[in-house]
């Protein structure tokens, strides 16, 4: 028994040594890694699932294929919560595709990590000083992404309930300010109509956090890093005017305005009548214009000292840096710049078009229209996230503090602790600066 | 002598029926407690998203009272490629438990019945890779596939190719050996006597012959168990399919709840879809459930 033992392990050692030699040898009928063949280019979006928005990315790859015949580019679309973790796993196996979609607040950090190459837009229908300038995205002076939209932070309330409680509807012109938020809520609250007098959304658990508080924390005086030179948060994140934020950002809680953690849906919550206020984007417009009609609200951000803020940047694409058919992925994407993409983007999306032009062809978002204050909102308050490599693990420091900060935790120390866990990854990755 | 002490008393009747009142009545509170989940998510796949927040607050959320549809589950297919995905993570998760099943007992079988010196050590590394998660090693795991090579069937040609991403081998492979399915039949193989084995080598069959005729057919439970606990793995597989697989058709189930994850979640439709993957998953657990609680139980390992 035991010589035939021997003799399956020496078959089984012989066996995998031959695997071994054929996988050495092994090589032809590689895909490679250019995510071209040939003139055959990949494009990878994060719309599967988003019937809307993928329709127009098809749209477009349709135009382009059919309107020459040196490139063909072909689609896969990735569902929008796993994009980013594709990508990275792409990137680390060298398979990226030559064109791709990627969220606006990351392009430094993909730029920094070799994932995107500079774009030259000059050949496009659209020049690029035509765009709200958050929609296109720049590090160390190069464009690296442009988007077709972008979206904006809104509060939603209903005329009616407003008025029933004496309460000024805001204007951009003239927004609330702290005081006058303040005393709204109290009016509301006092009230005891509505489960929710603010509802903030903190039950999201992704990028919503900064991006939808950190404007507030702006509009204090704070910021997320020292925008001088992006080598540190000290002073902007946990000095005097974020310190401040901080305490009236739990005070909202404590004084019972807004639920610690918002439900899964506090747009449904709103619309079932649960909310009186509620801080949301440009996104639940249609939604609940079709739920309101003329009773609905669209506030402007308030104003707490420093002017209101709405974060910038939505979804842009870029060029992936290993694209072995580089003129190819520029044809397309300067083949995408015309005016009908970024309107056909913004209907399809019910966002905002990344220029004005476009903006007068969508319904609603036109001069005087129901949702021009979007377009406004986006020109005049929009401030993009941190143009630095560091950003992504900015936006985890900052969503935890905003949480344990919500959760009761001491607002000097939790920031402390947020600038000396930023600093430490500034300085050990030394990240270049911003642009 | 006749005793004056008192009989001991009886349980009056009533005693046992209260109690086995009471013992039934926290058992259905205990299946209650773990069927609402299960119940919600049911009733919710029938609601529209608006009533679902709405009627949270109340016993309604478990009732399917209401404008009560079967509209998510239209959506779940104009959104997703379900029938695919059903597809795709079925053949998936069948052919890891067939060869792991295959694989994980064979290797059990050597390290549990063969005498070969350094089996211990082997048997040790095994259980030690079980600590080690399996996030910590997925990224370095995507580069080493990409660097396997592969046979391609091109008509009559065979073709080797470079690189299993994108593929179902990618999906299959790299989790058919599995620590805990070698220690489970392994545990379950020692409870086997050994002199079954000294008898069939007197009636003349090898060691193969051992495995397949006298061990495998008396580990009915152990394969149940690794059948179990290797398909819910399998079919519940989220982070590596997304890191290897780009195309859409080669998708498994559990990517595809991603797709409802818009800027504003239908989570009618959610529900409906999580409904749709949860009960084969129900359905099997329920079809071997003594077969995995015997094995549990006879091998001494608690999951």
């Amino acid at each position: 028994m035991e010589s035939r033992t021997r003799r399956l392990t020496v078959s089984s050692i012989a066996a995998l040594a031959a695997a071994a030699l054929v996988a050495g040898c092994g090589g032809s009928g590689s895909t490679g890694s250019s995510g071209a063949d040939g003139d055959t280019l990949t494009l990878w979006t994060h719309n599967a699932g988003n019937a809307a928005e993928y329709g127009v990315v098809k749209q477009i790859v349709k135009d382009f294929n059919a309107g020459q015949s040196k490139y063909k580019v072909k689609i896969q679309a990735f569902p929008q919560g796993s994009y980013n973790d594709s990508v990275v796993a792409a990137a680390s196996a060298k398979k990226l595709p030559c064109i791709l979609d990627v969220d606006g607040p990351n392009v430094p950090n993909w730029a920094w990590g070799g994932y995107l190459a500079p774009l030259d837009l000059s050949k496009g229908k659209v020049a690029v000083k035509d765009q709200l300038t958050s929609t296109v995205a720049t590090y160390q002076d190069k464009t690296y992404a442009f988007g077709f939209y972008d979206v904006a932070l809104t509060m939603y309330s209903r005329k009616s309930v407003l008025k029933k409680y004496d309460i000024r509807v805001p204007t951009l012109d003239q927004p609330w300010t702290k005081g006058e938020f303040m005393d709204a809520l109290a009016k509301i609250k006092a009230s005891g109509k509505f489960k929710n007098t603010l509802d903030l959304g903190t039950g999201d658990p992704g990028e919503w956090w900064p991006y939808a508080y950190s404007p507030m924390l702006q509009s204090f005086g704070g910021d997320l890093i020292d925008r001088s030179a992006y080598k540190t948060a000290k002073g902007a994140l946990n000095g005097e005017k974020a310190v401040e934020w901080g305490k009236w950002f739990r005070s909202l809680v404590t004084k019972g305005y807004a639920p610690q953690k918002s439900s899964k849906s506090p747009a449904d919550d709103f619309r079932n009548g649960k909310t009186a206020i509620q801080w949301d984007g440009s996104w639940s417009a249609q939604a609940n214009t079709d739920k309101f009609g003329s009773d609905l609200a669209i506030l402007p951000p308030v104003d707490f000292g420093d002017g209101p803020k709405i974060g910038g940047a939505s979804w842009q694409w870029g060029m992936s840096s290993t694209c072995s058919n580089k003129e190819g992925a520029q044809a397309y994407l300067n083949f995408s710049r015309q005016t009908k993409y970024f309107v056909d983007f913004a209907k399809a999306t019910g966002t905002i078009a990344a220029t004005d032009a476009a903006a007068q062809q969508v319904k609603g978002y036109e001069t005087g229209g129901q949702f021009n204050i979007f377009l406004k909102a986006a020109q005049e308050f929009a401030v993009v996230r941190p143009v630095t490599p560091a950003y992504p693990y900015i936006s985890t420091v900052f969503s935890k503090t905003a949480r344990d900060i919500l959760a009761g935790a001491n607002v000097s120390s939790a920031l402390d602790q947020a600038v000396s866990q930023i600093d430490n990854n500034l300085s050990t990755n030394n990240y270049s600066t911003g642009s | 002598m006749t005793s004056a002490s008192p009989a001991p008393a009886r349980p009056g009747p009533r005693t046992p029926l209260l109690r086995m009142l009471a013992l039934q009545a926290a058992r259905i509170a205990l299946a209650l407690f773990f069927a609402f989940p299960i119940v919600f998510m049911l009733v919710s796949s029938l609601k529209p998203d608006q009533q679902i927040f709405g009627d949270l607050d109340s016993i309604k959320a478990f009732l399917p009272v209401g404008h009560v549809s079967l509209d998510n589950y239209t959506g779940v297919f104009d959104r997703v490629p379900a029938a695919r995905f059903l597809f795709n993570s079925i053949g998936i998760s069948a052919v890891t438990v067939v060869l792991g099943i295959f694989v994980n007992s064979l290797a059990a079988f050597a390290l549990s019945r063969m005498r070969w010196r350094g089996k211990k050590i082997v048997l040790s590394a095994v259980i030690a890779t079980l600590i080690v998660p399996f996030e910590t090693f997925a990224l370095p795991l995507v580069w080493w596939v990409n660097q396997l090579p592969w046979l391609e069937v091109n008509g009559f040609h065979l073709t080797l190719t470079e690189g299993w991403l994108d593929t179902y081998q990618v999906q299959v492979l790299p989790f058919v050996a599995n620590a805990f399915s070698i220690f489970l039949f392994h545990q379950y193989f020692q409870s086997i006597p050994k002199e079954l084995d000294e008898a069939a080598v007197i009636d003349g069959a090898n060691w193969f012959g051992i495995y397949r005729r006298i061990v495998m057919p008396l580990s009915g439970p152990a394969i149940a168990t690794v059948a179990i606990l290797t398909f819910l793995p399998a079919w519940n597989s989220y982070l590596w399919p997304l890191m290897v697989v780009q195309s859409e058709d080669l998708r498994p189930v559990m990517v595809g709840i991603q797709y409802f994850f818009q800027l504003n979640p239908s989570w009618g439709e959610i529900m409906a879809y999580s409904s749709m993957i949860t009960v084969p998953v129900l359905a099997l657990f329920v079809a071997f459930q003594r077969a995995f609680v015997s094995s549990i139980a006879s091998s001494g390992v608690k999951g």
